[in-house]
């Protein structure tokens, strides 16, 4: 953290393409300190939260995200998670996320073998993690996707523990919020568009949040995500679970409020 | 002593595989009959200097089970060939 603001850094490799986006949602939409992150750097300059942003790194060669794991950064990443920093996986960075064992489970090609690219309806089925946190309880967002390989999949035992441990965090739904067959755009395993790994500090999800960020767009749900890290953060830093509770009560009344 | 490996990396059984699905139902419409369970996967090839066999096979899984297969998903076999 430099004073008040959050660091930011956004991971990119060769082949990334949504790096700028999340840059951009970070640094001009809210205000906080972003740094791009070079594949073949060593060093995470201090960030606060990393984000492993969407695209195509080195060309999905092998499978999506199997070459990145390796790159000199993501070992970095990993230690980072490993000492509960914060990690932030959109699409390709998803994917990334399962090769490097960071998540469990993998993306599967889409049932459809179609590249979906639309705007679909998540379901918030946990909103005690730091990255949901200010969403209501099984808040329905709208947020877009644009993936050939988001079909998620893990075996049984897997799936059991997501569940007891509630790290199923988004699900794709309709606008009512009913997990269907028809709301699931990839096929994805009981609907699953983003899980937590079971220390809660690493999220990886396949719809694109920085696109849903930026007012001009008309819809903002997808900064909820950053918006969570921020106060999560910042009630980190200054140690205080407890400002933490009456930040959010305080941000909830506003909200209620505002309407 | 080189050897040549021969990967085959496979979708596990129990994985719906739909670009498979895909090439079937295309080789039906062709109109060849009683044609099924059509399955892709990966073929590599790869050259790798061991002392003997076993070394070169026990390598070549390594590198199977750190890169060229998820084992969440894949299966893989290999065939060595001394060169």
């Amino acid at each position: 953290m430099d004073g008040a603001k959050v660091k930011f850094g956004i991971v990119v490799f060769p082949g990334s393409n949504c790096d700028h986006d999340a840059y951009y949602v970070c640094k001009k939409i809210l205000l906080q300190e972003a740094v791009f992150l070079w594949h073949k750097e060593t060093d995470l300059r201090g960030v606060d939260a990393v984000i492993l942003p969407g695209g195509f790194s080195y060309g999905d060669y092998l499978r999506c995200g199997a070459i990145a794991r390796f790159s000199p950064i993501m070992q970095q990443v990993i230690r980072f998670a490993g000492e509960g920093g914060t990690v932030l996986g959109i699409c390709n960075g998803f994917q990334i996320l399962v090769e490097a064992g960071l998540l469990p489970g993998v993306l599967l090609r889409n049932s459809s073998l179609n590249f979906v690219c639309k705007y679909v309806h998540l379901r918030t089925e946990n909103v005690e993690t730091r990255f949901t946190r200010q969403c209501q309880p099984g808040e329905i967002l709208s947020i877009p996707i644009a993936h050939g390989d988001g079909n998620y999949f893990t075996d049984d035992a897997t799936l059991q523990r997501l569940r007891q441990n509630n790290q199923i965090v988004f699900r794709y739904c309709d606008a009512q919020g009913n997990c269907t067959d028809e709301a699931n755009p990839n096929g994805s395993l009981e609907n699953i568009a983003g899980i937590v790994n079971e220390q809660g500090n690493v999220l990886g999800m396949m719809p694109h949040p920085e696109r849903a960020s930026d007012p001009v767009l008309r819809n903002t749900d997808g900064q909820k995500i950053f918006t969570s890290v921020m106060r999560d953060v910042v009630t980190r830093s200054i140690g205080l679970e407890v400002a933490d509770q009456s930040l959010m009560s305080a941000e909830r009344g506003r909200r209620y409020v505002d309407g | 002593m080189a050897y040549l490996a021969r990967i085959r990396v496979t979708l596990r059984k129990s994985i719906l595989d739909p670009q498979g699905k895909a090439v079937e139902h295309a080789v039906l419409t062709l109109g060849f009959a009683g044609v099924s369970h059509v399955r892709m996967g990966k073929y590599i090839e790869l050259c790798v200097d061991r002392q003997d066999k076993n070394e070169a096979r026990r390598v070549t899984e390594d590198v199977c089970k750190k890169l060229l297969a998820n084992p969440v998903m894949e299966d893989f076999s290999v065939e060595l060939e001394e060169l």
